[in-house]
């Protein structure tokens, strides 16, 4: 179900890169293959960082929202 | 090249410190203590010395020790010693420089370039978020600014350029001369992050047209947790720490007298070495380039070329294999070297610095970074040159 709430929610507000993706992947890690990761950030490099970090690690990037300064991203653990 | 034996047996000292037999080429990673700085810093350490903004005789000498330091590390690069603020970190003081300025300042867009450390960076990201505009002018392939674009990018709200007098990653030098005038032309404050570049290259404020400039302890063979912010006289920051107004009222917080002793210690040295320095660590890493791109086939420079880029300096693209591979290999043989970039080795993203070069992602993941120092020799750049181009050839064969 899309809107189904995510399996974990991850803030990560306030914290500039490398922060946001090194937290994505140590929360990531603790997650079972198939589970949604909800990850907010408001560094401004962050669309750019995750869409690039997903990319590269074959991770899915279900969204991307923006509400205000904050981003919403909904990651999907692929392997 | 002759020595004395004071010197030989200092450079003897420190290097059995950092690990006898381990070659170390990570010196922009972190620089050993010179044991002349040591020997200075243990009465401080030990005792006998007071709070410098303590009422007793102890603290008056803390105080005149404080000073000295500001007067050491600011000869450095001639500048005015009362401008001198000192911070744990020139992360710190880089903060200081754009935030502070920021706050205090009545435009509201900053300038700065695509090869900045990540202190500048992420400091110009907390600005945007704060509704200031941010212009990141772009560089060529050596990764070098053009004076030109930053003219261009200078509005009439800009309250500040900033840019690094030399990239920690891949060496090129900035042009920070020309664009000092064309900052002054247009009124605008110039901040310089000169980590990497001080005591290397000929950097004065007045004749550089700089008015906040950025130095660490560390990269002048002083003790970590240590470095400065100077600032001209008519510069006004908001302080970023809040406390019993020391520094100026810009960085409260009882001084690290030892580590700023030391740093003073540090800069003297710097002064009075630096030129002899600067002429061997400039042959010691000609040689290391020239043997690894002999030897490595497909390898190539990366940043600028000889006079373009810091002395101590040697980064490399070495296609067909994974930095972290090669430095662990490296590792094994004893040889302590770096992607150039540690923001990246954390998050297996290919660094900014490199992408603004144009590099792809399997180039950057290819980068190596070799920093010389005060204790390389050149049997140690030989055993880099010896064992590098077989690790290369090994990860390429097993390479799929």
């Amino acid at each position: 179900m899309l809107d189904a709430p995510p399996d974990q929610v991850l803030d990560c507000i306030g914290l500039f890169c490398p922060m946001p993706i090194l937290k994505t992947r140590e929360t990531m890690k603790g997650m079972a293959v198939g589970q949604r990761l909800e990850m907010l950030s408001d560094d401004p490099a962050s669309e750019a960082d995750m869409k690039s970090w997903t990319g590269r690690t074959g991770h899915e990037l279900l969204s991307i929202e923006r509400h205000g300064a904050v981003f919403r991203f909904l990651v999907r653990k692929t392997r | 090249m002759a020595r004395s034996s004071a010197s030989s047996s200092a450079r003897h000292g420190s290097r059995a410190a950092a690990g006898v037999s381990r070659v170390y080429l990570d010196y922009a990673g972190f620089s050993p203590v010179d044991p002349r700085v040591l020997a200075v810093m243990r009465p401080f350490l030990e005792g006998g010395i007071g709070n410098p903004a303590a009422p007793h005789s102890l603290g008056f000498e803390a105080r005149d020790s404080l000073d000295g330091a500001r007067a050491k590390v600011a000869r450095l690069f001639g500048g005015a010693p009362a401008g001198v603020i000192f911070t744990a970190t020139a992360t710190e003081a880089n903060n200081l420089a754009l935030r502070g300025l920021a706050a205090r300042a009545s435009g509201r867009h900053v300038v700065t370039s695509a090869v900045e450390h990540i202190s500048v960076l992420n400091a110009c990201r907390e600005l945007e978020k704060q509704g200031y505009g941010v212009t990141s002018v772009p560089v060529d392939a050596d990764g070098r600014v053009d004076p030109d674009a930053i003219a261009r990018a200078i509005r009439r709200d800009t309250a500040l350029v900033s840019v690094t007098a030399a990239s920690g990653e891949i060496g090129t030098l900035q042009p920070v001369r020309e664009i000092g005038r064309i900052a002054r032309a247009h009124g605008v404050p110039f901040h310089v992050d000169a980590v990497g570049a001080l005591g290397r290259v000929p950097l004065a404020v007045d004749e550089c047209g700089v008015d906040l400039l950025t130095a660490s302890s560390n990269d002048l063979c002083g003790p970590p947790g240590a470095a400065a912010l100077w600032i001209r006289g008519e510069i006004k920051l908001a302080p970023l720490t809040l406390g019993g107004g020391q520094e100026g009222g810009y960085r409260s917080g009882t001084e690290n007298l030892p580590a700023i002793v030391g740093m003073g210690v540090a800069a003297d040295l710097v002064r009075s070495e630096g030129p002899a320095e600067v002429a061997r660590l400039s042959a010691l890493r000609d040689r290391l380039v020239d043997g690894l791109l002999a030897g490595v086939a497909g390898s190539r420079v990366t940043g600028a070329r000889g006079a373009g880029r810091l002395p101590h300096h040697a980064s490399l693209l070495i296609p067909g294999v994974k930095a972290d591979a090669v430095l662990m290999e490296l590792d094994f043989r004893g040889v302590s070297a770096s992607s150039g970039s540690a923001c990246a080795t954390l998050t297996g993203q290919p660094s900014h610095v490199l992408r603004a070069i144009g590099c792809d992602d399997a180039m950057a993941e290819s980068s190596l970074c070799f920093t010389l120092g005060r204790w390389t020799t050149a049997p140690e750049i030989d055993v880099v040159i010896d064992v590098l181009p077989a690790i290369v050839t090994r990860l390429r064969r097993l390479a799929p």
